[in-house]
Order: structure tokens, then sequence, then C-alpha cells
């Protein structure tokens, strides 16, 4: 497996406006396979921005993020959707599962587009449910779960396409210390299983976190210490 | 059972029931033809030329034969006469502007 | 293609759990437009069949009926008239028709009295339709009285009752001899309601009507086909207050879909950007929302088109019968025979499902081609 690569990544809002905002301004970057790599920074400094980018859920204004000899940013809508659904899963802060769907449809919903087996797709996802001690949850509705199962659940989902990486984005901010340590635990499970994994956080128990391989510090969309890229 | 197969099942009996209804039309249809001549019989042997829907008055009840004076002809599209004035359309003399 | 068909049966699991996490609203919204479907096929199917039938048995009428016309109003017709015409080609056989109105106050119901031709009846006998019977209650050997113009009482004794199969055209008839018709509307010897031409070929109709208005300029010739068109053209479902009624409720319908399929709140918006992130692609949410549009609009149809059937053509149409009753007091007791248009049929499937659809999915195109990166804030 490659490592992901950025060059000189920028990223504008409203360019071209009276307020255009460069929300990233330059950044390199390489990420290891089978790690776990940390963003850290104030509130506003460009993580959110960054790691969107970096799963294909947007495109950098200028420069280029590949992943070998593949090049990941600039591509049209649909391949950008298919590299999306092979190779990443996210976990994000609210959680983002779709209410009123039970915790099974939550974690099947990604494999839908790809049209597989009914039973083999709900099998591994009770397969992924139980892993998780969510096994009694599967037919509740969503909105029924605490903190730390719905977190759970999207991690389920996160993983249902099996994806070589992992991103979350401030995975813990909703959860108590046991809860973000419980979190750290399942990380390092998934980094021991071959997993890519890249967070952000502000939050010491994460980035503090033996788990991590590496903290990424950001401020105002720069990489703060670039010497150690 | 899944939510689709529930769906298909659905779908599928209510199609199922469409193609009855054409199924049954035509059938019924075919057994009628006996009664359907019966009438037509009768049509020609009294020499009827309406319908016997709309009794309530006699410019009403014989349309085809009514005088041009009649209501339905001075003013086609008035509805004054209701319900027969709204359902029935004006001649086709009228409207072709013979 | 398995692929395919298994990727549109998640995309209809995922529809339906969408659909009832708000039942109410949704069935709510199926049950209305089913009803609009169900009023509109009725009138479809209700007027179709009634118009086939018209044509069907009304396709036996005389050929041309002779009206003689004075000061513009129909008028009793003289016998001589019939020499008068001479001889025209074509024409196989003519003679005079007697039938007339008879207002019965005892029921308030109007009346078709008519000299049939094909029976010989005694002077006090009368064959009534089967409407009569039901309306004065009157079976064979039954005397109904009627009091005539000139003041007298006459008896007629009821000998036979037409039958009610054939309601459709002689609910209301009351046959009767010449001899008596005569005597009780007081029509002299030698004139005639109208006359009857018989003519063997079709083609010939519309010459023998131009010689007619050139012999007898004071008569107005009804050809058959006059006739049948009359009956084709009425009932014709654009036709009608049914029509004018639904209107209404059909617009206000439209814009409550259109407000209900268009709108997408911003919860909906979320879930959209939710499943881009998670890998759906923007046709898979156009998909989606496609067979939203399509199960909605589908089971409408279905539902609204099979109650409109069992209505009409098992229940008599009981909705409209008020409406075509209207006034009249003698109605006919008929069984509409089922003739379906196919592609009247086809017409209500396409504007049933096909608006709908497009109504839910075109909102969409904006909300699905933006980038999914806003469920990360
Ligand atoms: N769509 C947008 N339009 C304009 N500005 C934006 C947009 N998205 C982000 N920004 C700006 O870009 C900057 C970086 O935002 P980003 O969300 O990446 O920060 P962050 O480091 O994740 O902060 P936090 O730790 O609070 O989550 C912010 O100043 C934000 O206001
Ligand atoms: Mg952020």
């Amino acid at each position: 497996m490659e490592p992901i690569q950025l060059h000189q990544v920028k990223k504008a809002f409203n360019q071209g406006r009276p307020n255009e905002f460069w929300a990233i301004r330059g950044v390199d970057l390489t990420i290891q396979p089978h790690r776990a790599t940390v963003l850290k920074g104030p509130s506003g400094s460009g993580k959110t921005t960054l790691l969107s980018m970096i799963g294909c859920l947007s495109r950098p204004t200028s420069g280029r993020i590949t992943r070998g000899e593949q090049l990941l940013s600039g591509l049209p809508e649909r391949f950008m959707t298919e590299i999306r659904r092979r190779t990443f899963g996210f976990i994000f802060q609210q959680f983002n599962l779709i209410k009123g769907l039970s915790v099974l449809e939550n974690v099947m919903l990604p494999a839908y587009p790809l049209g597989p087996d009914h039973a083999q797709l709900s099998r591994s996802a009770l397969e992924l449910l139980h892993q998780f001690g969510l096994g009694t949850k599967a037919e509740s509705r969503v909105e029924w779960l605490s903190g730390g199962e719905a977190q759970r659940t999207a991690i389920c989902r996160a993983l249902i396409n099996d994806p070589e990486i992992l991103i979350a984005d401030e995975p813990t901010a909703n959860l108590d210390s046991r809860l973000s340590r419980e979190f750290m635990a399942i990380v390092d499970g998934l980094k021991q299983t071959g997993k890519t994994i890249l967070l952000t956080s502000h939050d010491p128990v994460v980035f503090d976190s033996p788990v991590v391989d590496r903290v990424v510090e950001m401020s105002d969309g720069q990489i703060m210490d670039p010497s150690c890229c | 059972m899944r939510k689709s197969d529930l769906f298909i099942l659905y779908l599928g009996t209510l199609s199922g029931l469409l193609l009855l209804s054409l199924v049954d039309a035509g059938n019924r249809s075919h057994l009628a033809t006996q009664q359907l001549a019966e009438t037509r019989r009768e049509v020609r042997a009294l020499e009827l030329t309406d319908l016997s829907l709309f009794t309530e008055a006699r410019y009403t009840r014989h349309l085809s034969q009514s005088d041009r004076h009649t209501p339905f002809q001075d003013h086609p599209l008035a509805l004054e006469h209701f319900p027969s004035g709204s359902l029935v359309a004006p001649p086709t003399l009228l409207r072709s502007g013979r | 293609m398995k692929a395919f068909i298994r990727k549109q049966r998640y995309l209809i699991d995922f529809t339906l759990s969408s659909l009832l996490r708000r039942p109410g609203k949704n069935l709510g919204l199926l049950v209305v437009y089913s009803l609009i479907v169900f009023l509109l096929a009725s009138v479809m199917l209700f007027t179709h069949a009634l118009r086939s039938e018209a044509r069907l048995v009304l396709a036996d009428s005389p050929e041309i009926i002779l009206q003689r016309m004075v000061a513009g109003r129909h008028d009793l017709i003289p016998g001589s008239y019939l020499e008068k015409m001479g001889r025209i080609r074509g024409v196989i056989g003519k003679h005079g028709r007697l039938w007339g109105y008879f207002y019965d106050p005892a029921v308030q119901a109007n009346y078709t009295l008519m000299v049939p031709r094909d029976r010989q009846l005694a002077e006090d006998e009368a064959v009534i339709g089967a409407a009569i019977a039901r309306t004065r209650g009157v079976s064979r050997g039954d005397f109904l009285t009627f009091r005539s113009t000139d003041g007298n009482a006459y008896s007629f004794r009821v000998s036979a009752i037409l039958a009610s199969d054939s309601e459709l055209v002689s609910a209301d008839l009351i046959l009767v001899s010449e001899q008596r018709f005569r005597t009780f509307f007081g029509i002299p010897e030698g004139y005639y309601t109208d006359l009857v031409l018989n003519v063997r070929n079709p083609k010939e109709l519309r010459k023998v009507a131009e010689k007619l208005t050139l012999r007898l300029p004071d008569t107005r010739p009804i050809l058959r086909d006059e006739i049948l068109r009359t009956y084709d053209a009425i009932f014709n479902w654009r036709q009608g207050i049914v029509f004018v009624l639904l209107t209404g409720t059909i617009l206000a319908f439209v814009i409550f879909a259109w407000d209900k399929a268009s709108g997408l709140s911003a919860e909906e918006r979320r879930e959209i950007g939710i499943l881009k992130a998670i890998g759906w692609e923007t046709s898979d949410v156009i998909r989606m929302k496609f067979w939203e549009g399509a199960i909605i609009s589908l089971s409408a149809f279905l539902l609204g088109y099979l109650t409109a059937y069992g209505h009409v053509f098992y229940a008599n149409a009981g909705l409209f019968e008020p409406v075509l009753k209207g006034w009249s007091v003698l109605y006919p007791e008929f069984r509409l025979t089922p003739f379906i248009d196919g592609l009247q049929l086809a017409t209500l499937f396409f504007f049933t499902v096909f608006p709908y659809t497009v109504a839910t999915i075109v909102p969409i195109w904006r909300a699905a081609i933006t980038d999914p990166d806003t469920v990360m804030r």
C-alpha cells in the first residue's frame, strides 16, 4: 500500500469574491500507511478542510494529492465518489447517522450503491455490530442510541466497505474521557488489522495516546513543523 | 422479510389485479353481447333514438331529436339545466359552426 | 444486470424506510392522491362505457327521421308527406311514427308514450318500461289511469313490462295502441309525430337527406349518424360538472404535491450530504428519489384505478347516480358493460405517475450536485 502525498495543497473558500478566504495555504504532507496520524491545532486552523480534501470529499484549489501513482485531486465527481467509497471510511463528529432508520440499515448504507448480495451484506454488517458490542441493538432506531453506541455504529458504517483508510474528524468531541479511551482502544485494534488511520483532535486523550504514531500540528492553514515530514 | 420484497409483492398484486380487471372487462363485455343484442333488437323494433337517462324534462329525453330552440341548442355551454345541461355536450352541428 | 437489480432493491429498501419515518404524512398523501385518481378514473371508465354502449345499442336506430318544423318548432307531420316526397332512390321503406310525452302528476315523472309497430295492442292495453313499473309499483295485470288533454280519464291494463335488461333505452316507455294514442292526445287521423325512412345503403343517406330538404322544405331530416354522434359527444369526459368540480381539487392537490415533492427540508439536504459523503453517487441519490416518487404515484394510480373499476362496474357507479339522475324521477337501473379504452388508461397512467415523479426528482438535482464536504461541519 502506498502513502498519501500532498504537494503544495491550497484551498480557498469563496474564491474571487470579497470574502475570499484561504483556509489551507500550501501544505506538503505524507501520510504513511498502517499508521495512526493525528492533525492537531487551534480551531479554524484548517484541519477539517484538509481532511475532507484527503478524503475526496472536496477538491483542493491548487496543488496535488496522490496515492502512489494515482491522482486523488482534481478528478471528476464520479471517480471521486468511486475512490471515496472503496478507499475511505468516514467517522464524523456528529456521527451523521440517518435518523429513523435502524442501526443495521445505517451500517449497510454505504454498500447500497455497490449492490452486493443482501444476505451476505447483512451478515457482515451484523458481524461488525457484534464485534463492537452492538449485536442487540441492530434493529433499534439510531435516535435511541447513547453517544458511545452512536459512535460505534458510525465506526461500523465506516468499516462496512472494508476501506484501507479511516478518517475521523474530532471523534471524541462528544464523548467523555472513558469513552474516548475506549475509542482509542478501538483505533488500536483497527491499526492492528492494517488500517491507516487519520484523525483530527483537540483532545489530549487522543494525541497523547500511545496508539498514535504521529501528530501533525497545524496553524493558519499551514503545518507548523515542516521538518517532521 | 425485506421491505423491497414486500413492495414487489404489493406492486405485483396490484398489477395482477389491474390485468385481472382487463380480463374481467373482456369477459363481461363478451357475456353482455347477448343482452346488448337484445337491447339493440328492441331499439330496432320500437325505432328508438335515445337513451332514457335524462327523463326530467321533455327537451332532455330525446337529445338527438330536440328542436333547435331548446335550451341546449340555444346556448350550448349554458349550465342552467342541472345536471343534464352540464353533462351533455353541445351538438356537433353547433360546434362545427354549420 | 443482477447487480443493477440488487442495487435498485437496496434503493427501494432505503426509500421505503425513509417514507415510513413519517407514516401519517405519507399515507395521507397516498390516500388523497389515490382518491383523485379514483375520481378521474371513475369518470373516465363510466363515460367511456356509457358512450360505447350507446354507440352499440343505437346503431340500429332508424336511418332517417323526418321532422316537420313550424315556426321553428317541431310539429305534427301530415301522413300525406309520405306521398309528397315521392320516390327517392335508396329508400326501402317509409312510415309515420307516433310518440309523445306525458307528465304524470301522481309521481311527477315524464313518460314517453309510443305506438309500437312490432306488436298489436288492444285499446286499453299498455306495455310499460321497467322504471315506471318500479316507480308506480305496478305489475302485469294492474291498471294505470291517466287524465288526458280532453279532461277524460283513460285506464290502461298493463299487459307486459319491457325487459329490464334494456332499461337504458326503455325505462320510461309506455307502449299503447294507435287508436288510444290518437284519442288520448287528440291527434287527428293522418298526422304523425315524425316520419321514419329506411335506407339500406348508408352511402346514400346524404343524398336522400338532400333530396328531402329540397322536396319538403319545411322538414328537417335527422340521420342516424347524427344520433350516434350526439351520443359520442355526450359524456365526453372533458365535459361536465364532474370535471369542472374536479379541476379545483386537482389544482389544490397539484400545489400540495408540488410543495411536498419539490420542497427539500434542511434535514433532507443534510441526509443527501451524508449519503454522498459515505459513497453514494449523485445518480444514486437521484435514483433513490425517483423511487420515492414512483412508489407513491404508482401506488396511487393502481389503487385509484382499481377502486374506480370496482365502483363503476361492480357498484354501478353509485357516486355518479345522483349526478346523472338529477331531477329525473324515472332512472334506469342498468349495469354497465365494462368497455375499457387502453389509450385512456395509458393517458391516466402517464398523467398521474409522470408529473409527480418528475416533481420529486427535479429539486434533487440542485441538492445532489453540491459538495459533500458540508456534512463535515
Ligand atoms: N464553506 C466555507 N466557506 C467559507 N469559509 C469556510 C468554509 N469552510 C471552512 N471555512 C473556514 O475555513 C477555516 C478552516 O476551517 P476548518 O473547519 O477546517 O477548521 P478546523 O481546524 O477544523 O477547526 P475546528 O477545530 O474548530 O473544527 C475556518 O476559518 C472556516 O471559517
Ligand atoms: Mg473541524
